[in-house]
């Protein structure tokens, strides 16, 4: 085949130029999505080593426990409030149309202690926390401060990052019962007090629906959203491109990839822990 | 300086530029330091090879650093400068290529090795990178703490003892990084390289962003340290009046994808005095702080531009 022909069939063949960049920029994103999700357990392997092999000196856990757990509690606790008070009211309209509204209770607390305690504050704890972990170690990256640690014989991960995880971790059930319990006050005041709704029905109906099951579902769920926080965070952090504008973009990075982790973890284990529960209590009480 | 001897290495004959004037690697003698001609270096880099995301910043660089020397490194922005000193402290791992610290690969140290051998190097960084959560005597201690070296009153004498060595008053100590000047912060981040004793002590550009009066204080600092029975002091540097002070020997790079087909990286390797004499005319470029032909590259670049840049276009017609 002479070289005109050749060239002639390559041309007919050419996928079209904006197909050929679809096809590429997904297939670029696919790529760099599997390096980021291998990094990243990477990361996290490396944490759960350190963990294992050196604990952490007094002085680097303290001031983290302290930043996560001690001042993320009032903004967990009003934001807890709140969200009682709100599922009293978008509730209350529902279930007083089928004359249901005695049940409120058992609804606002369930939906407080299995999902919207434990989500609640591991989002408040991403985006109070997470981020301000992003920027800290983003701000320490590009300024050579983690290169300076390591220059003198500390290890970022030991130093840096196991404290961090720790904090997160251990801390971060008990944010959540912070939440339930103000999430139920909140609900308690707002049903009984500003609706006017029976003060026994509501307690009788939440202690008769609302079991311990629906406690430990919360609090075990939180363990796994404290250490995607923690994990999702430093590594944002250590990962971070250089200037203001790489620090900006790993905080932001690190709330929004948390978050969407939180939540996709938060369904898998709502799905094995009920098929758990179906499986030991086959005839667990119904709301209905 | 007493005396100084030269030997030309072959190893090192590929790194030598131009006319080979400059080429000559040495092994000197500093005044009250033993001889190191015969014996093995502190720092050798074989072969080393350094890349970042598919770019050359290092190309194949043999060097070796004898005890008690003060090396110098000196070239453009971007030769890759900063990355050979993070090499040598194993910051950054070689894409090929050997770093040997007292004849011992530093890649095939595991992680606790590692950290073990750190406790020889003192590394002065840029900016000095001081950490911001703590106040000047945390950050002083830092290394001593870490390492489990004092505490109580002897860490608090060490620090103080180590700030005044830098010409630091004690009071200093309960301030912020962020409440000192730049010269004060660069100080501070050499007392913290100085307080665990180093063999090895690295400076990334110490005097830039300095005054005149506050980089001669470095250089005094930097030239203080050197004399320090057994210390070995490798200096990145643009400043040539820094470097002909502090160096007993300079070495120069060159930015690699600028270098034709074959040349080495290392363009000069000699005593400082002989900068001036150098026969290659891009030493000479950057000695003498000259533009040459890249005044030349960027009007060239701006000719390339001409036909699709209006503004560009409206300048050259005038």
């Amino acid at each position: 085949m002479s070289s005109s022909t050749a060239d002639h069939s390559i041309h007919q063949t050419r996928i079209p130029d904006p197909l050929y960049r679809w096809i590429t920029d997904w297939g670029e994103m696919v790529v760099n999505a599997l390096i980021t999700v291998g990094d990243m357990a990477v990361f996290a392997g490396r944490i759960l080593m350190w963990l294992l092999s050196t604990w952490p000196r007094k002085g680097t856990i303290l001031p983290n426990f302290y930043h996560v757990g001690v001042l993320s509690l009032p903004v967990v606790a009003l934001t807890g409030t709140f969200i009682g008070m709100v599922l009293a009211v978008q509730s209350y309209a529902q279930f007083a149309n089928i004359g249901l509204e005695s049940r409120l209770g058992a609804v606002i607390n369930m939906s407080l202690v299995r999902e919207l305690g434990p989500v609640l504050a591991a989002t408040m704890l991403a985006g109070r926390v997470g981020s301000a972990m992003a920027a800290v170690l983003g701000t320490m990256r590009v300024t050579e401060q983690i290169d300076a640690l390591t220059s003198m014989g500390a290890n970022p991960i030991h130093y840096l990052v196991v404290p961090r995880f720790l904090a997160c971790i251990m801390l971060i059930p008990a944010l959540t019962i912070m939440a339930d319990f103000m999430g139920i006050v909140g609900g308690y005041f707002y049903s009984v007090i500003m609706l006017g709704i029976d003060h026994y029905q509501y307690l009788n109906n939440s202690r008769m629906f609302v079991g311990g099951w629906d406690f430990f579902m919360g609090i075990f769920k939180s363990f796994f959203f404290g250490g995607i926080i923690a994990v999702v965070s430093c590594y944002r952090g250590f990962h971070c491109q250089a200037g203001a504008e790489g620090v900006g973009r790993a905080a932001t990075a690190s709330f929004v990839f948390s978050f969407v982790l939180i939540l996709a973890v938060d369904l898998l284990l709502n799905i094995t822990l009920d098929a758990i529960y179906i499986t030991i209590w086959p005839h667990g009480a119904k709301l209905i | 300086m007493t005396e100084l001897k030269f030997t030309i290495e072959e190893s090192l004959k590929p790194n030598a530029g131009g006319d080979g004037e400059c080429g000559i690697a040495l092994e000197s003698d500093t005044s009250g330091q033993p001889s190191n001609s015969e014996s093995a270096p502190l720092v050798e880099l074989r072969d080393l090879t350094l890349q970042f995301a598919g770019q050359t910043i290092l190309d194949h660089i043999n060097l070796k650093i004898p005890r008690g020397q003060t090396l110098v490194i000196i070239g453009e922005s971007g030769c890759g400068k900063t990355m050979l000193l993070k090499t040598v402290v194993g910051l950054i791992k070689p894409t090929s290529g050997q770093v040997l610290y007292d004849g011992q690969d530093i890649n095939d140290l595991s992680d606790l090795e590692m950290t073990g051998l750190r406790r020889k190097f003192g590394f002065v960084f840029q900016n000095a990178a001081l950490f911001d959560s703590m106040t000047i005597g945390e950050n002083v201690a830092f290394p001593l703490v870490q390492h489990d070296l004092a505490s109580g009153r002897k860490l608090r004498r060490t620090i103080i003892e180590a700030l005044a060595e830098v010409g630091l008053p004690e009071t200093v100590t309960t301030k912020r990084p962020a409440e000192l000047s730049g010269g004060m912060r660069k100080r501070v981040g050499l007392a913290r390289a100085l307080v665990l004793d180093p063999e090895l002590v690295l400076y990334d550009e110490p005097t830039t962003g300095l005054d005149p009066i506050m980089s001669d204080v470095i250089n005094e600092l930097m030239l203080r340290t050197s004399k320090r029975p057994g210390v070995t002091s490798l200096v990145i540097t643009h400043d040539m009046k820094s470097a002909r002070k502090v160096a007993d020997r300079v070495v120069m790079l060159y930015p690699y994808p600028r270098l034709p087909a074959g040349e080495g990286q290392i363009l000069f390797d000699d005593f400082p005095s002989r900068l001036a004499t150098c026969g290659d005319k891009r030493v000479h470029q950057f000695v003498e702080g000259k533009a040459g032909e890249r005044l030349m590259e960027m009007r060239r670049s701006e000719l390339d531009n001409y036909q699709d840049t209006p503004n560009l276009s409206a300048k050259y017609n005038k």
